[in-house]
């Protein structure tokens, strides 16, 4: 035995322990989400007709906010990425603000933008008697304020990590602004624009706060998977742990996607 | 596609290159015609890119000189392309840009890279494609046309990004260093290949470089640049026997001094008498002369020629078979010797040394 | 000291201290029946909270009271509580508002608790079976009312008013008592509401219409009142109308348990409720 080994394996040790501790605490809940699963009685809860809805609404929701992101984001990311001073300093700051903010605060802001007497709401209403707040569209609205930063964020930094000259380069070969932003930008920034629509997607999908805040909760309308499986745990804690499971399958799904595709 | 031949007199380019950056101005006029390849020289920071970028459209002119009076512009084949009220965006342009790293997009196969100018520019697939095709078999590259950026050397990249600014038939070929970030090896193939494209090729070709050899094999006429201004300009034989600048003689590789010209013989040269091979001119003259046409000698050399000097060596280079020493004393110049007499000589930094240079290997002409 | 620790609605709050607590707890809970120990860990809380207040004349009870209760007690509690610790000093009585399933819930999940005030009994078939033989004591009644925001912009008359196809309404889910019982008279009238969101608890509900969002929502008329001015409220009849108790589940019995639930049920407390909105039993 000697001395300076024992001593660090010790220091190791605890390491590896307290490693195996926070490995701990991340995996017990799954593990026992997935053992208090109701495997057998599986195909009933889902036909359960709470389940089979929330889970289409949730991914139609999610592939609109994805795509919306997309449309909206880019061009978004693009300009961060090329702006610099003190204008795109803040602007960049301001937009990130949904990333750290409760989401139930971003349930309540939306409110008060799009709600009845909302800022942006109350004229959409007088002129349009359009009411956002209890439709689907109030859930895509909601996934789209919490998704959307974390999609810029992502895109900004792959557009900002690609060498401008290419751009330039498009610009002497005839391409216009656009058409070198689409046919060269854009496939640079592929990979970033990839994990930036996971992580887009994976943010909508578990989007609870805002949306019970802001859309309300009806079964086919506004109740995605998280709010059904909220509600059916007074209820129907079987189904709420199938949904969960269900949901947990999709999140393993995407982080498969992240990391094995576009993340190395 | 192809533009109508133009006669190789034609004048292509009329530009007066102005352009601002804090402190740092460029104001280099720059004129050429159809066919020609002009090479702009100077050390770094002169701005020789600058020049490029505002011929490319990627800087703005300034449109008032430093001095006033004169505008910067550029005309191509008589249309404006950036002046007083004008300034036409680089995609509209017709202008190919090379840089010295070849900026392939690595999403897209060689062909597709060469093909992107004209798709650009509105031909359709196939034409686009056969005009790609056509470059790249110029260039001896048509074999890779299938690959990605990434899975070809270095060279032929080079070759393929040659070939993707030429697919828009441009009116000005701009390279920019185009060689410089290629391994030493990979140079020769592409400045030959970059020499006989440019051959067949009938707009203007401007190359930014320091490499003396890419500017004497490729150019008709160069152009030195310091500190934003124009220094020297002539044809490369003008140049290499005529140079009129530190900068400029140290690219054709010559000991160049600035004295006057007394008698038609001597030229005074900061106190000393350089007698110079025959010359008709008096008054304000450069003097210049071969680093190879320097004799060095231990000692003061018998029969004494009239051009010794007693010299310190301030440093020795080995360059193959070549020695390069640098001595400093009434006079400071450059000798090449073969590797055998530095050895004979035992040359080091420190020791002094006799160099003679015979009146006839010395050339003096009017500044 | 007196410290009042109100975590009104917070359903997310609870869950997450819980989470500290349910080993705890449950470590007690296996120790005995329950009560023994569970006062000796309280006492031990008190000598410091008893020393702070020697001068307290009228009250020798120390400890902590934790209150779970439904979401539509909360302004009666909460004033009632701090009534309460202001005469007995060594006190602190925990709040926790929710649906009173979610409620339920934790408390059979282990969270810890002295007294469960629940809306409607329903939810104490959440509770585990020794905290249903626990005294009970219905502390008042509540019943329903229609809430408009002010000035009854969807022109709410009635429960069959309910039904007008443009109308917003809001119910309470069907999972918590108060929409339970909405759900309840509304089948019993025969109407076919224009819901469009079933929200977690009854305050969510109500929140919908003090922001204009809902046009109606059927909630307890304690909670109608509780809004002021901020809704109109629209009564339903007795003949439409259910009745809703409120039982009062003492979970534990230490002395300042048992003192806050006899003024809970007590004078003072009856008064504080129906100036709240609420019918005594």
């Amino acid at each position: 035995m000697i001395g300076l080994r024992t001593h660090r394996l010790r220091g190791n040790l605890v390491l590896l322990l307290l490693g195996a501790l926070a490995t701990a605490v991340i995996l017990l809940p799954l593990v026992g989400l997935l053992v208090r699963a109701p495997w057998s009685d599986w195909p009933r809860y889902l036909a359960d007709p709470i389940v089979r809805p929330a889970i289409w609404l949730s991914l139609v929701t999610t592939a609109a906010t994805v795509a919306i992101s997309m449309i909206l984001g880019t061009p978004l990311a693009w300009l961060l990425s090329r702006a610099d001073g003190r204008a795109a300093h803040w602007l960049r700051a301001l937009v990130t603000v949904p990333v750290v903010l409760p989401p139930v605060v971003g349930g309540v802001a939306l409110l008060l933008a799009y709600g009845r007497h909302g800022v942006v709401g109350a004229p959409l209403f007088e002129l349009f008697g359009l009411r956002l707040p209890f439709t689907p569209y109030a859930v895509v609205l909601a996934q789209v304020f919490v998704s959307l930063p974390f999609y810029v964020l992502s895109v900004e930094g792959a557009m900002r990590g690609t060498d401008r000259r290419y751009a330039l380069v498009a610009s002497t070969l005839g391409a216009r602004p656009l058409r070198a932003f689409l046919t060269v930008g854009l496939p640079l920034a592929a990979p970033g624009i990839a994990a930036g629509a996971a992580l887009a997607a994976a943010r909508a999908l578990g989007e609870f706060g805002a949306t019970i805040t802001f859309a309300g909760n009806f079964a086919g309308e506004t109740q995605t998977a998280p709010l059904a499986i909220y509600v059916a745990l007074q209820s129907n804690p079987d189904a709420a742990v199938a949904l969960s499971v269900a949901m947990l399958a999709l999140a393993v799904l995407i982080l498969g996607l992240l990391r094995g595709r576009w993340l190395r | 596609m192809s533009p109508p031949p133009i006669p190789s007199a034609t004048r292509v380019l009329d530009a007066h290159v102005l352009a601002r950056r804090g402190s740092f101005a460029v104001d280099v006029p720059l004129h050429a015609d159809a066919g020609q390849v002009i090479a702009i020289l100077g050390p770094n920071g002169a701005g020789k890119t600058t020049v490029l970028h505002v011929l490319a459209g990627l800087l703005e002119p300034t449109r008032a000189s430093p001095q006033g009076g004169h505008l910067g512009q550029v005309t191509v084949d008589g249309d404006p392309w950036a002046g007083p009220s004008v300034s036409v965006a680089p995609e509209v342009r017709r202008v190919g840009l090379l840089a010295a790293e070849h900026l392939l997009f690595p999403h897209l196969t060689v062909l597709r890279n060469v093909a992107y100018g004209p798709r650009a520019r509105g031909a359709s697939r196939r034409d686009a494609t056969r005009r790609a095709m056509a470059e790249l078999e110029a260039l001896g590259v048509a074999d890779l046309a299938g690959r990605r950026p990434g899975q070809i050397s270095h060279g032929q990249a080079q070759r393929v990004a040659l070939a993707r600014a030429l697919a828009t038939d441009p009116r000005l070929l701009l390279l920019d260093e185009p060689l410089s970030a290629l391994d030493p090896a990979a140079r020769p193939e592409v400045r030959a290949a970059l020499a006989s494209r440019l051959t067949a090729y009938d707009g203007v070709t401007v190359i930014v470089t320091h490499d003396p050899l890419d500017a004497l094999t490729l150019a008709d006429r160069l152009v030195f640049l310091e500190e934003g201004r124009i220094v020297q300009e002539g044809g490369p034989r003008d140049i290499v026997e005529h140079p009129r600048n530190r900068y400029v003689a140290q690219v054709a590789g010559l000991n160049l001094f600035s004295g006057t010209a007394s008698d038609g013989l001597h030229v005074d040269v900061d106190g000393l008498t350089v007698v110079a091979g025959e010359h008709d001119h008096r008054g304000p003259s450069w003097v210049a002369f071969a680093p190879s046409a320097v004799a060095l000698h231990p000692e003061r050399p018998a029969g004494s020629p009239r051009n010794t000097w007693d010299l310190t060596v301030a440093s020795v280079e080995l360059i193959g078979q070549t020695a390069r020493v640098r001595c400093t004393g009434v006079i400071d110049l450059v000798a090449e010797i073969t590797a055998g007499s530095l050895t004979t000589l035992r040359l080091h930094p420190g020791s002094p040394v006799w160099a003679s240079v015979k009146a006839t290997e010395i050339r003096a002409y009017p500044a | 000291m007196t410290r009042i620790r109100v975590a009104a609605g917070g359903l997310a709050h609870a869950a997450s201290a819980r989470a500290g607590l349910v080993l705890v707890v449950l470590a007690l809970a296996a120790c005995g029946s329950g009560a023994t120990p569970t006062t000796a860990a309280r006492d031990s809380a008190g000598p410091s909270a008893r020393a702070s207040s020697p001068s307290s004349a009228h009250s020798d009870l120390s400890g902590t009271v934790t209150v779970l209760a439904a979401a539509s007690l909360t302004e009666s509690f909460t004033a009632l509580a701090k009534t309460f610790e202001a005469a007995h000093p060594g006190v602190t009585v925990r709040l926790s508002f929710g649906s009173s399933t979610t409620l339920a819930q934790q408390i059979a999940q282990g969270a810890p608790a002295d007294l469960f005030a629940s809306a409607g009994t329903k939810a104490l078939d959440q509770l585990p079976a020794e905290a249903r033989a626990k005294p009970t004591a219905t502390l008042a009644t509540n019943s329903l009312e229609i809430a408009t925001p002010p000035g009854n912009p969807g022109r709410v008359s009635d429960l069959a008013s309910l039904a007008a196809p443009d109308l917003k309404v809001v119910l309470c889910a069907a999972t918590v008592p108060c929409g339970a019982a909405a759900d309840g008279i509304l089948t019993k009238a025969g109407v076919d509401a224009s819901v469009v969101s079933r929200e977690i608890d009854v305050r969510a509900t109500l929140a919908k219409v003090t922001l204009g969002e809902a046009d109606a929502a059927i909630v307890y008329r304690s909670d109608v009142r509780s809004a002021a001015d901020k809704v109109t409220g629209i009564e339903i009849p007795a003949a439409q109308n259910t009745v809703l108790g409120y039982p009062l589940v003492e979970l534990t019995s230490t002395p300042a348990t048992a003192a806050f639930a006899t003024y809970l049920k007590g004078a003072e407390g009856r008064k504080a409720l129906q100036a709240a909105g609420f019918e005594s039993p």
